[in-house]
């Protein structure tokens, strides 16, 4: 099944053309990887597909439906959640209240139920307490629930975005850069739950700079070069594909003429 | 996600000593306040009434400054049209004071929702002069349009604050039926942060981005919470008519504005505490200070920028700091 359909898009901001027909797929279940050197155009595409902005031409397609020209935050409503490449904690809150406000897309309630707290929405809180606590299990955030966000160290920042986006229950997650800044540690423990996270049935879509996680972590990788894409394929084919070879090494011969 | 984990977050209330000493010692303190008050004198009555309506004024300014993050220099306007409104509508109407504040609070909210759909639009320092000049319009209105307002002269006849039969005939009764309502007001603005909506608008403050990513509608609630606020400071200004029983252009002027500012970061904004703490605090300095005589207003601000100073998050942070919530 198809999750995510990127047919034909482009992007002119004014002159310049940041994407130039884009098209490929994500399968549900995989772990997509957009890679490519900087200013190939990833971000656009990004932006593009979370709802930042719409594309010039070609549209997005998600779980069946043509999303493009939908609010950031309609999109996220259907079940796409995006993380963002600088990490857009709520600072003053503490790491589990972090969590709690992801739930919001799957919980219900307004200034009403907050002031008369009917039964249903007693319970709802309690179950939102009790899978926040799961999450931060999950991503390994358990013994910080009540910390401050801010204070943080980066790499838990980083996980703490994730557990966020999780509460959402996204049907695809888009991760941008998530791996930015990470030291080596921290990377691995990033790519040991984004792997747990896709299994547990989440399909996932990253932007990377870090080729070693996206070769570890990646089903499928589409790689950007001056706003086109130049190849896709599995991470054996992409590392062995002559185009890239050359994007990656400096050597951009092969378009000049 | 589907594990069976039963851990549950440590009680929030509970601190290292297992007592929430914080919320006991702000708890002790309001009701050595509520019962001095009762057996003060009128002059200290008149103190103490004034700082609850600022207190409840604060609590809803808090909500939209302080949780979701905006600023408003013009919540004056609402506590006008609240004051007005229960003026006009039970000195002259002989409408019931307490179905007279529900009215305004009701309208206040209509205008607030209709002048916030498109100012919400603004942001920042354009956010602020906006709202700054919905304060001046409104205080401009209530000077010019004496058939309804009475100008300068002001507004006087206005009854106390009562129900049917029952009426708060002396400044003590009315001070009672100030504190129920800012009673009232504490427990809503406390229910309404910690709840699915609350938590939304603190997640605004913290990255309008990353909300509107998590599906959370930021236009929407932010306009909501600018709602909440001029309902609260249309009920404190209802609530300052009635316990006075005189209103003029000046009570609702800038000054309110700086007044509550004042309040709402000396007490510590984005906190259920910090409003009533810095409302008091205020209220009472003057007070406090009078033995300075000439030297009172050196001394308050004085006082003011060494608070400011040495407890950046208020009162609140500092009490914060010496009795912490939580362990780690």
């Amino acid at each position: 099944m198809t999750m995510l359909d990127i047919r034909d898009i482009t992007k002119r901001f004014g002159g310049l053309v940041a994407n130039d027909s884009i098209a490929f797929t994500v399968e549900a279940g995989q772990i997509f990887a957009v890679i490519g050197p900087n200013g190939a155009g990833k971000t656009t595409l990004f932006n593009m597909v979370a709802g930042t902005f719409p594309p010039s031409e070609g549209e997005v397609a998600f779980d069946g439906a043509v999303i493009s020209g939908r609010s950031v935050a309609e999109i996220a409503q259907s079940g796409l959640v995006r993380t963002y490449q600088l990490v857009q904690l709520f600072k003053q809150m503490t790491v589990a209240e972090n969590v709690m406000v992801g739930f919001h897309r799957v919980t219900t309630g307004g200034v009403f139920s907050a002031l008369v707290r009917p039964p249903g929405v007693r319970r709802q809180e309690r179950e939102i307490r009790e899978k926040t606590a799961e999450i931060l299990e999950f991503v390994g955030l358990s013994h910080r629930a009540d910390v401050t966000a801010d204070l943080l160290p980066y790499g838990e920042q980083r996980l703490l975005e994730v557990a966020r986006a999780l509460a959402a229950g996204p049907k695809l997650l888009l991760l941008d850069e998530p791996a930015a800044g990470l030291n080596t540690e921290e990377t691995a423990e990033l790519a040991r739950v984004v792997r747990k996270v896709n299994e547990n049935g989440v399909t996932i879509m990253l932007i990377e700079h870090d080729m070693g996680l996206v070769m570890q972590i990646a089903h499928r990788i589409a790689v950007l070069d001056f706003g086109r894409k130049i190849a896709e394929g599995t991470p054996e084919e992409i590392r062995a594909h002559p185009e890239v070879i050359a994007a990656y090494l400096g050597g951009t011969e092969g378009y000049d003429d | 996600m589907k594990s069976s984990l039963t851990m549950t977050l440590p009680d929030t209330t509970s601190t290292r000593s297992g007592l929430p000493w914080r919320q006991i010692l702000l708890g002790v303190l309001a009701v050595a306040i509520v019962v001095y008050s009762f057996t003060a004198n009128g002059y200290v009555v008149t103190v103490i009434g004034f700082a609850a309506i600022y207190a409840l004024f604060c609590t809803g300014l808090n909500f939209f400054m302080g949780f979701t993050g905006q600023a408003s220099f013009g919540q004056n306007a609402f506590a006008a049209l609240g004051g007005y409104g229960s003026a006009i509508l039970t000195a002259d109407y002989s409408v019931e004071p307490a179905v007279a504040l529900v009215l305004t609070m009701g309208f206040s909210g209509l205008v607030a929702l209709i002048v916030g759909y498109p100012t919400l639009r603004l942001r920042g320092h354009y956010l602020a002069m906006a709202t700054f000049a919905l304060g001046l319009i409104t205080y401009e209105i209530s000077i010019n349009w004496t058939d309804l307002t009475q100008g300068y002269m002001g507004y006087s006849g206005i009854p106390p604050l009562g129900i049917g039969p029952y009426y708060a005939d002396s400044p003590k009764a009315q001070l009672a039926v100030i504190f129920v309502l800012l009673a009232l007001g504490v427990i809503a603005a406390a229910r309404l942060k910690n709840s699915r909506f609350g938590r939304a608008c603190r997640a605004i403050a913290g990255s309008e981005l990353a909300a509107g990513a998590l599906g959370i509608p930021v236009a929407r609630y932010k306009l909501i919470s600018f709602v909440i606020a001029a309902v609260y400071a249309s009920a404190a200004g209802s609530l300052f008519a009635h316990f006075v029983g005189f209103i003029s252009p000046e009570v609702f002027g800038t000054a309110m504005v700086v007044q509550s500012f004042t309040m709402l970061y000396l007490g510590g904004i984005g906190t259920i505490a910090g409003p009533l703490i810095g409302a008091v605090v205020v209220s009472m300095l003057p007070e406090v200070m009078r033995g300075l005589k000439d030297f009172q207003t050196v001394g308050y601000l004085l006082l003011l920028l060494a608070i400011l100073i040495y407890a950046p998050r208020g009162l609140h942070g500092l009490l914060e700091r010496i009795l912490p919530d939580r362990e780690g």
